[in-house]
């Protein structure tokens, strides 16, 4: 623990990965401790993938605030830092007078928190957009979109990884001390000094605060479970589909992902701190969201599931149970520190804005030198399956390894597996390459391509096939070698 | 990038396209090339070292590799050209296949084209078995290219569901390697693979198989640590007390094979249901002409040789068709009646004999297949056993067969 921090960030999702990277404009020694492998292994990686028009929200609240300002921006950010990002508008359809009157009410709020071109379309104009939804009415959000969720909190964290930032992977925060203006974190793999502390720990914010003295924070997980469909429906969803929302819950809805699948979900269990690690799915859970989405989107069937996954949202409630406002405190108990607290969706779209506004928050007690060298932009691995055939022999001039497909499904080649295996985060569990590749998530699930990519794995980090993990710590994949 | 002429393009070098294209070399066809993915040919044969294999076409029992090996051998001497290492990335309805390399793109103006691109597995997503998502869960093809191909042991206490012939090859292959497995488990009140295989693979090393009971939940958020088992009822549905707890580190998938066809639904070739592979007329030809299937892209079979006899026998009608310009019309249609699972062809033209291969629904003893058109007997094929696990290979003559009314197939 020789080396002094200037900051030090506890959570490596979108958030915290946006934070480090809005630092890293400026001169200053950057670490995040992330207890996971990789970044988006929870939250962040588990969600609907949805960017926000920001209506869903009270006026005045941060989320609003910050949904509204991340909406707006996410075309140029998402080309800064080479995410896949479709604007594809979105609906939310309703079918009965009570429903339109909460849809308004939605409009109207909406409207106050400056999300704009909402408006109240009929079914002709509904159907004229969504032909295969079952609805009579609904509010458009035109500026709605969807994203590569594991993509763009990659990204954030390898352009922040490119312009200095130490990700510090498998290192869980157990505790923090604070001696001569100078913060001590315990981790489960050494301890770290540091000047400043970033609480950006998602699922973790409560622990995190209570380890910081800022106690009393009630966080309850709402856990809701998804479906992924096969590609060969993502033609009959052109954007996302929500039903009328209540005031605490989106709703169940479809949403098609950037790359052509639709993901049905998420319904919503509110869970205890000690089942945020538990990410099982249940028979009955599944049967119910099809059930469900199906009265909206009749599109839904059991030949078309290639996988579930379930997320967990942070939310900081009351002591009645309801839910809060994003918490975004730098307070003098915990001297230098900027506690998150209940960052849950839209998290996603607001992970900048919010990010900008912890930085302000150091501005006050602090200012930064600019980092000179600091670069934006992100070169994202260039994918062969989306390239017009001009530009693929292209790249197999360039690079042979482009001509190799590894991943039927989904057409990755050799070339692009390489660059991914090869990150700036330098990570290498399976999933990690699945996340930048999309090897493995195609309909066959790996059948293919999964002994290739742990192949690849092994040859080119050098490790023993035993040493080779799947996502999570200890989720070891061999036991070793059949034969020496 | 240019486009090549050639007489006939072979979508992979497995059984089914290696038999194809020595048979269609025999009938004189010469511009034609294999493409295939790998960098060897031979397909899911390569990693299938059990033996078993070419018994009722070579009278003795092979290795995969062994058997891959004769028709890979008679290419190479006959000098049918075939490329590995490539891809085919799309077929249109006009017959241009793109492939490639890393040498690049080349597009193909095929005079014909002939799907043999295999199956793949059903996975646990497919089948939504609920639970976490711990590593430790494979399909038995994985399994088996992991242990027989890339020398590498996946765990050590394992069970399996389902009991398709790899799930239980896979079982025995465990068991030599030094793991113990405790247990095979199939929802359905019968085996879904080969009694063969059942007898040498589980019975011969103690292994139980448990009919009628699932796997209902996974447990483990790191390692995979068990499984929940419970039994079911006759419609499947899982009977309430009967979960029982499986400590294990390895579960092994073997609960479906599905033809893998997404380049046949880029040429738009109509499918069946059923069998989810194209449907054809005798000619193996699918509803695009000039478009063959044969194999296991067809419909999964119980044994390569049925997969290399259904290959060769297209060659003929390919020969004709490169020849000729088209083949006759199959418009009689074949239907059946609920005991039959599905049938190749799904129609003819009625004006020749034909082979019939279909499977059961379920398990039949002393059954008689009937074939009718008109209410007229075609064919009667009585049979001791039937199952499902095996396919029924039947010759109809042309004797009665009439080019209108549909062939009707039934299991009574």
């Amino acid at each position: 623990m020789d080396e002094l921090y200037d900051v030090m960030i506890i959570g490596g999702g979108v958030v915290g990965s946006a934070i480090a990277r809005e630092l890293s404009r400026y001169e200053l020694k950057i670490g995040v401790l992330e207890k996971n492998l990789d970044v988006c292994f929870e939250t962040s990686g588990r969600n609907s993938g949805v960017i926000h028009g920001g209506f869903a929200y009270d006026p005045g609240t941060y989320k609003a605030r910050f949904c509204v300002e991340g909406n707006l921006e996410f075309d140029q950010v998402a080309a800064e830092l080479g995410v896949p990002f479709k604007r594809t508008g979105k609906v939310l359809v309703g079918n009965t007078p009570a429903d339109m009157e909460s849809l308004k009410r939605t409009l109207e709020s909406g409207q106050i928190n400056g999300s704009c071109g909402l408006e109240i379309i009929d079914d002709a104009q509904l159907h004229n957009l969504v032909p295969s939804v079952i609805g009579k009415f609904a509010l458009w959000s035109p500026n709605s979109g969807i994203v590569d969720p594991f993509l763009y909190t990659i990204a954030l964290a390898e352009n922040a990884a490119c312009n200095g930032v130490t990700y510090l992977f498998d290192h869980e925060v157990t505790g923090i001390s604070r001696a001569r203006d100078r913060y001590t974190i315990i981790t489960s793999k050494g301890d770290y000094r540091t000047r400043w502390v970033v609480n950006s720990a998602g699922l973790g914010c409560g622990k995190i605060s209570e380890m910081l003295g800022l106690r009393g924070y009630k966080i309850v997980g709402s856990k809701g479970d998804y479906i992924i469909l096969d590609k060969n429906v993502g033609p009959l969803l052109p954007m996302p589909v929500y039903p009328v929302p209540s005031n605490t819950y989106m709703g169940i809805h479809v949403t098609p992902t950037v790359d052509g699948n639709v993901i049905v979900g998420p319904n919503a269990e509110y869970i205890n701190e000690d089942a945020f690690s538990y990410y099982g799915v249940s028979q009955k859970e599944i049967r119910s969201l099809a059930e469900s989405a199906n009265t909206l989107w009749p599109c839904i069937h059991k030949k078309d599931y290639i996988r579930n996954y379930c997320g967990i949202l942070p939310k900081w409630v009351d002591e009645n149970g309801k839910i809060q406002d994003y918490k975004i405190e730098a307070r003098s108990e915990a001297p230098n520190s900027v506690n998150l607290v209940g960052i849950e969706s839209p998290a996603l779209t607001s992970a900048l804005p919010i990010a900008r506004y912890v930085v302000s928050l150091f501005a006050e007690k602090e200012s930064f030198i600019r980092n000179t060298t600091f670069n934006p932009v992100r070169k994202p691995i260039i994918r062969f399956a989306e390239q017009n055939d001009e530009n693929k022999e292209q790249l197999i001039k360039e690079n042979p390894d482009y001509g190799e497909i590894i991943c039927r499904c989904e057409k990755v080649t050799k070339a692009e597996m390489l660059q991914a295996i090869h990150n700036p985060l330098n990570v290498d569990t399976v999933t990690s390459i699945k996340y930048r590749t999309r090897a493995m998530m195609g309909r066959c699930q790996g059948g293919y391509c999964q002994t290739r990519l742990a192949e690849m794995i092994e040859q080119e980090k050098s490790k023993a096939v035993e040493d080779i993990v799947y996502a999570r710590n200890g989720s070891k994949l061999f036991v070793g070698k059949v034969r020496r | 990038m240019s486009t090549i002429r050639k007489d006939v393009i072979i979508v992979g070098g497995g059984p089914a396209g290696l038999a194809a294209a020595i048979e269609m070399h025999r009938k004189g066809l010469r511009n034609i090339l294999i493409i295939e993915r790998e960098k060897n040919l031979g397909g899911i044969l390569r990693q299938c070292i059990h033996d078993g294999f070419g018994l009722a076409r070579f009278g003795q029992p092979l290795s995969g590799p062994e058997y891959a090996q004769r028709f890979i051998d008679e290419v190479i001497e006959l000098g049918i050209p075939y490329d590995v290492g490539t891809t085919v990335l799309s077929i249109t309805p006009e017959k241009e296949v793109t492939a490639v390399s890393s040498d690049g793109l080349v597009t193909y103006q095929a005079g014909a084209v002939v799907l043999t691109m295999g199956c793949r597995e059903r996975t646990r997503g497919a089948l939504a078995i609920p639970g976490e998502r711990p590593a430790g869960v494979f399909t038995a093809g994985v399994v088996q290219s992991y242990i027989n191909l890339h020398n590498t042991m996946v765990g050590k206490e394992v069970i399996i569901l389902g009991s398709g012939d790899i799930g239980m090859i896979m079982a025995r292959r465990m068991t030599l390697e030094g793991a113990h497995v405790n247990a095979v488990f199939e929802i359905m009140p019968y085996p879904s693979g080969l009694p063969r295989n059942i007898q040498q693979c589980l019975n011969d090393y103690d292994i139980p198989l448990y009919l009628s009971h699932t796997v209902t939940e996974i447990h483990g958020s790191s390692r995979l640590t068990g499984v929940t088992v419970s039994a079911v009822d006759e419609n499947l549905q899982i009977i309430p007390g009967t979960e029982k707890y499986y400590p294990c580190d390895t579960l092994i998938l073997s609960v479906g094979l599905i033809p893998e066809n997404e380049l046949s639904l880029s040429a738009g070739i109509e499918m069946d249901n059923r069998t989810k592979g194209a449907v054809v007329d005798e000619y193996y030809q699918t509803s695009v002409p000039g478009i063959f299937a044969a194999g296991n892209v067809l419909q999964v079979h119980d044994l390569v040789d049925n997969v290399s006899l259904e290959a060769e026998s297209l060659a003929d009608n390919v020969a004709v068709y490169i020849r000729d310009g088209s083949l006759p019309v199959c418009d009689v249609q074949i239907i059946t009646d609920g005991n039959v699972s599905h049938t190749i062809p799904q129609r003819i033209s009625g004006q020749k004999e034909f082979t019939l291969s279909m499977r059961v629904r379920c398990p039949f003893k002393n059954c008689t297949i009937l074939i009718k058109q008109n209410n007229i007997a075609l064919k009667r094929v009585k049979l001791q056993k039937a199952l499902p696990a095996e396919m029924i290979r039947i010759s109809i003559p042309k004797d009665n067969l009439k080019p209108e009314a549909a062939v009707e197939v039934s299991v009574e």
